[in-house]
């Protein structure tokens, strides 16, 4: 066969195949094909969570290349003479400036750029939702650790990115925003006032820092992002996707349809759904009206002063921190801006960590392709939820005025609740939840040995009523059964065979508290058995 | 961590392996691996008249698409950048920006509409099962590697030659402080730009709205009125950086129902001058309500009594708004009589 | 929300409205009009007051005392003008229905010519702010953007940048100012209703208040226009975030879920 395309190629290889021929003598584009093109990914929604993530960053990137067409990172001052009448004369710095031409001068600016702020908005609301959905399906275990931290780090730049961008129009609500945030820095001991002068060029708010945010919002950190971005891919194409238990899904396989032509017709067609939904959504519903806002001038504020969301709950946490100032030496220690801009960090690294120290605790160093079910694992879904929970408690922080208004509460009640919730709140919601995860545990036990519940009431001989239960199929039975579980870690007596003493380190007795917690008797319920099974089919028979 | 600080006894013990969709062994347990379920037709693989109809649909989106393609380009001419239009349930709203919007919308989701139901009816479904190989390599190509290294690392010299080793890693650590240094001017030095303000002695107190200087008669009992230092104007190069710690916030409360004694004798009849930056991070409070003389922040809440000093009596802010010592000049203008006695604004390491 | 109806989308429609709204005022103002008047004349002017006393006696001497000199229960009307009466009476604020922290917008239960009665009683205790007259609210003329700025330093604070209100500590509330009418604006500013800091004339003159009310017209009035689309209640990132969460990521999430079914199957004969 290869002799004869050889011979014939001039003559018959189609114009395509020659172009990919010239392609795979420079590139090896079919030995990249062959390992690539059949690629299998298995259906289910949560798996596009993901997706929709790459598709809403690839939008920002499009439309944040054509706003830096029109926008000035300047600060120079200057009269607006644009076509929205409320602003006419007014003094604002040309970012505002550009930025309301683009809004109401540019055909079409208006709408890419409320596609970009829409897109920024989805784009980290997916991030969270895709990490969650990471999170409790234990899709972070090995060997994918190493992207769940990119994601991570993805997630948190974001956040900067969004951050940075939101204030780059210099208009009132996101410059009551920067100056928050240099408050926060001043709070730094010793160093804090320096970081300041520099990151500002002098004291606030300087000529300075659109032009130095400008950069660091449309190259720096989306720069870093795309790399990352780009290494998740490939690990995820590397690792190859997980999937949830089922028959035919084993540890060693992945169940699905072919990368081509489904997943790129539908992974492919996903990306037009997702840009079409935000191009709707920012036809309809306006985001970051700028021209309502004003321009920005420290000694004017407005009501409601709140970042975009996902930095909510830094908002909730200074918000509701207890005003602490220490006085000793000369010197200033600002604990209520200084402890809450220790804990911002900590609230993410908390989620962060949570893979590695689960591994710990299971000693458990094999590969796992097969998801977990929420309720399977309690203890980690009931962290997962704990964390949720306090992450909510500081959003409800953040927004407390607004919150008050809008339910009729006192502003200061809302602050003593979530200054209460924020350490109560999290531990309710990991009892609870754990609590729930055993009892569906128990149905699914319940469900293997007695059949699923029919609705079918029978009455037998005697007058009795019974509700007819009908078996599971071995399909079924598989899918409940499937999850393996851990037994708790031993540290073995305290003394071994001659009577030595053995030495057990601190780290290990935590290491085996942590696991009696997580595996011992009342925090998982023992799966059913083939054996236990068997005794009830044959004892009972068929109802 | 080596395995052996790790016993694996915790773990699951290997699950009886079944083979891959065997029933035979279905007998023995019953919650054995039944393998991939035989596959099932959908209508359009059988009937291809639900299979035309699929074809139809997705040409039909495809060919949506264009028309909204057109209709955005048609919309881009035909209406004037500030055309507004009623749009129920909307509202007044850019006519252009609904239009452009809601085709490019359109022209996009028919698109990807068209290519998901191409793909979920007309596409195989045949699901197909992937094998998957352990990440880690063999233990062969793991020692060929290690000795790789190893040759590698000797021919080098590396370990032997420690002179070489240690200036090389001094070499590397130092070499990044130049990045550093080249940092710094960034911004000038602190030194104490954050301790003063443009308010001085015999400096008067301008009414913000009205540009002119403000007397005692002016401010009435419950009225609120911000000022800046006379000399100050908009148009200033560094006017935003001085109002940003000059903005003063003034009110008038009964001498009676002042119960900080210097906040009384920093007054003149009652009238008081407070800093309208918060001292928590610096957002302009001035949410004062006249008849509990609390100041709020809009920002954080951080609320403040004005009829105690300024003390803060909520919220996160950790000291007193700064005041402004006022008296009356001979011409009857209110005047500062110097700069605030403390820094204005949010609290920093050096303001002790 | 606003009351919507299609027949707005009529290019006349602004027109008819604004004639309506002109003949009602006009109509308002001539059926006011003689009590003006009468306020030059001693007798009718003495007669208003007396029948506000009555009113008063009724209505509003529980709280504020028999004199308005105050109680525990509400405080002094002496010296607070007929243009607070006119501004807490006739947005239905006062008489409170029930104690809180703050005295809501309800209807008015006393008509305008009560009112007036009132506030004449309320005057005649001491001097203070009369009702302002249509030439001193209207925003015929006045400086828009002057109104936005003025709107940011002094108001903003408390009602949003926009006005769509906002909150005050232990359950007090800046009202929205969507509807309201110019001269309860005016009236507010120039009396500082409950706590709201009072803006009287020699700290902001009457040019500044038609400027703020001007603005106030044209970034959230009947006809602002929001070129982008939804307002969302104009609250900002709250409401903005909440939004992007529902019916963006909702919407997607719907739409991925309809990617990844699969597809139904023939039924088995």
């Amino acid at each position: 066969m290869s002799t004869t395309t050889t011979e014939t190629r001039k003559k018959e290889a189609p114009a395509g195949e020659r172009v990919a021929d010239w392609a795979d003598g420079r590139l090896g584009i079919y030995s990249l094909a062959k390992a690539n093109m059949r690629k299998i990914f298995p259906d289910h929604w949560s798996f596009m969570l993901g997706e929709i993530c790459l598709y809403s960053f690839i939008i920002i990137i499009l439309t944040g290349v054509y706003l830096t067409l029109f926008f000035h990172p300047s600060m120079n001052e200057v009269e607006y003479h644009g076509s929205y009448i409320p602003l006419q004369g007014q003094l604002m710095s040309e970012a505002f400036n550009s930025t309301m031409h683009i809004s109401f001068d540019v055909r079409g600016g208006l709408l890419i750029r409320q596609i970009h702020h829409w897109a920024a908005l989805i784009f980290l609301a997916a991030m969270f939702v895709h990490m969650m959905r990471v999170f409790f399906t234990g899709a972070f275990r090995k060997p994918r650790e190493v992207n769940w931290v990119f994601g991570f780090l993805l997630f948190v730049l974001g956040m900067f990115t969004g951050f940075t961008g939101y204030s780059l129009p210099d208009d009132l609500l996101s410059g009551t925003g920067v100056r928050f945030m240099q408050g926060a820095i001043l709070s730094v001991p010793i160093v804090g006032t320096y970081l300041s002068m520099f990151l500002f060029g002098g004291e606030f708010p300087g000529g300075d820092f659109v032009a130095r945010f400008y950069s660091v919002h449309i190259l720096l950190l989306p720069g870093i992002m795309l790399g990352l971005v780009v290494a998740h891919l490939i690990l995820v194409f590397y690792h190859k996707h997980t999937q949830f238990a089922g028959p035919g899904k084993t540890n060693n396989n992945v169940v699905g349809m072919p990368l081509l032509p489904v997943y790129m017709a539908k992974a492919g067609g996903f990306f037009f759904l997702v840009f079409g939904v935000i191009a709707a959504v920012s036809a309809i519903a306006t985001i970051n009206p700028i021209w309502a806002l004003g321009p920005y001038r420290p000694d004017q504020v407005s009501t409601g002063a709140q970042p975009d969301w996902y930095m909510g709950f830094s908002e909730g946490l200074i918000r509701v921190m207890p005003g602490w100032e220490i006085n000793l030496w000369g010197h200033t220690l600002v604990l209520g801006v200084f402890v809450p801009l220790i804990i911002f960090p900590l609230v993410l690294v908390a989620i962060a960590v949570y893979p590695f120290i689960e591994s710990w605790v299971t000693g458990d160093k094999r590969e796992h392709h097969i998801l977990d079910r929420p309720r399977n694992v309690p203890t980690r879904t009931g962290f997962g939820v704990a964390w949720i929970t306090w992450y909510m408690v500081l959003l409800i922080g953040g927004g407390n005025d607004l919150w008050a208004t809008h339910f009729h509460l006192s502003i200061n009640s809302i602050t003593w609740f979530v200054r209460i919730a924020f350490f109560v709140a999290p531990v309710l919601a990991f009892i609870i939840t754990k609590r729930i995860c055993l009892g569906l545990q128990r149905r699914d036990k319940d469900k293997v040995l007695h059949g699923r519940e029919s609705g079918i009431i029978k009455r037998l001989p005697h007058g009795e009523f019974i509700e007819v239960h009908e078996p599971l199929n071995q399909e079924q039975l598989h899918t409940l059964t499937a999850h393996e579980q851990y037994a708790p870690l031993e540290i073995g007596p305290a003394v071994d065979e001659n009577g030595v003493e053995r030495k057990v380190s601190g780290s290990q007795k935590l290491r085996a508290k942590l696991s009696k917690g997580y595996y011992g008797e009342d925090n998982q319920i023992p799966k059913p058995t083939t054996e236990e099974y068997k005794e009830i089919t044959s004892g009972h028979g068929h109802h | 961590m080596s395995s052996q600080e790790n016993p694996e006894e915790n773990l699951p013990s290997v699950q009886e392996k079944t083979e891959h969709g065997s029933v035979a062994v279905a007998d023995e347990n019953p919650f054995a691996d039944p393998g991939l379920p035989p596959h099932e037709h959908r209508v359009q693989d059988i009937d291809e008249r639900a299979a035309k109809r699929s074809e139809r649909a997705v040409a039909f989106l495809f060919t949506l698409s264009m028309l909204a393609t057109i209709g955005f380009i048609a919309s881009y001419v035909a209406f004037p950048v500030d055309k507004s239009v009623y749009i129920f349930p909307i509202g007044h709203i850019s006519a252009l920006n609904f239009s452009l919007g809601m085709t490019l919308g359109v022209a996009l989701f028919c698109i990807g509409a068209g290519a998901v139901h191409w793909a979920r009816t007309l596409m195989s479904d045949v699901e197909v099962a992937d094998e998957r190989h352990p990440i880690e390599a063999e233990p062969e190509v793991k020692a060929k590697v290690m000795a790789d290294f190893k040759a590698g690392a000797a021919e080098s010299q590396f370990g032997r030659r420690k002179l070489i080793r240690n200036t090389m890693f001094g070499a590397l650590a130092m070499v990044p402080l130049s990045g550093v240094v080249l940092l710094r001017d960034l911004g000038p030095l602190p030194e104490d730009k954050l301790r003063h303000t443009l308010w001085s002695k015999g400096k008067l107190l301008v009414n913000m709205n009205t540009n002119e200087p403000l007397r005692p008669s002016d401010i009435a009992v419950g009225s609120l009125t911000f000022a800046k230092p006379e000399g100050l104007e908009e148009h200033d190069h560094d006017f935003q950086k001085e109002i940003a710690k000059a903005a003063l916030m003034i009110v008038r409360i009964q001498p009676d129902d002042i119960k900080d004694k210097q906040e009384l004798e920093w007054s003149h009849e009652g009238v008081v001058a407070y800093s309208k930056i918060c001292t928590h991070v610096g957002c302009p409070i001035s949410l004062y309500e006249q008849q509990t003389h609390h100041v709020l922040c809009p920002c954080h809440q951080s609320t403040f009594d004005l009829s105690d000093g300024a003390r803060v009596i909520f919220g996160p802010a950790g000291h007193a708004l700064p005041q402004l010592r006022i008296a009356v000049n001979e011409e009857g203008y209110l005047e500062a009589l110097g700069d605030f006695a403390e820094p204005v604004g949010p609290a920093f390491w050096e303001r002790g | 929300m606003k009351k919507l109806s299609a027949r707005r989308r009529h290019p006349l429609a602004a027109v008819v409205v604004l004639l309506l709204a002109l003949a009602a005022t006009g109509g308002l103002y001539a059926a006011f009009a003689p009590a003006d008047k009468a306020q030059a004349d001693d007798t009718a002017q003495s007669l208003a007051i007396d029948e506000g006393k009555k009113l008063y006696s009724v209505g509003c001497s529980s709280c504020h005392g028999t004199g308005g000199q105050g109680s525990s229960d509400g405080p002094s009307l002496v010296g607070v003008g007929a243009a607070a009466v006119d501004f807490q009476v006739s947005t239905g604020r006062m008489p409170l229905q029930q104690p809180g922290a703050q005295a809501p917008k309800k209807k008015a239960i006393y008509n305008q010519a009560q009112i007036d009665q009132l506030g004449a009683y309320i005057a005649s205790l001491g001097a203070g702010p009369t009702v302002p007259t249509e030439k001193q609210y209207s925003p015929d003329g006045a400086d828009i953007a002057k109104g936005g700025e003025l709107f940011r330093t002094n108001c903003a604070q408390c009602h949003n940048f926009t006005g769509e209100g906002g909150a005050l500590t232990k359950g007090k509330f800046a009202p929205s100012l969507e509807d309201v009418s110019p001269k309860h604006i005016y009236e507010a500013m120039q009396t500082g209703p409950q706590n709201m800091p009072s803006f009287p004339d020699t700290v902001m003159p009457e040019k500044n208040k038609k400027d703020i009310i001007a603005y106030l017209d044209a970034v959230n009035g009947e006809q602002t226009e929001s070129p982008g689309g939804l307002k969302l209640g104009g609250l900002g990132p709250v409401s903005e975030g909440l939004f992007g969460w529902i019916f963006g990521l909702g919407t997607l999430i719907a739409v991925a879920v309809w990617v990844a079914a699969r597809t139904a199957k023939a039924k088995k004969s």
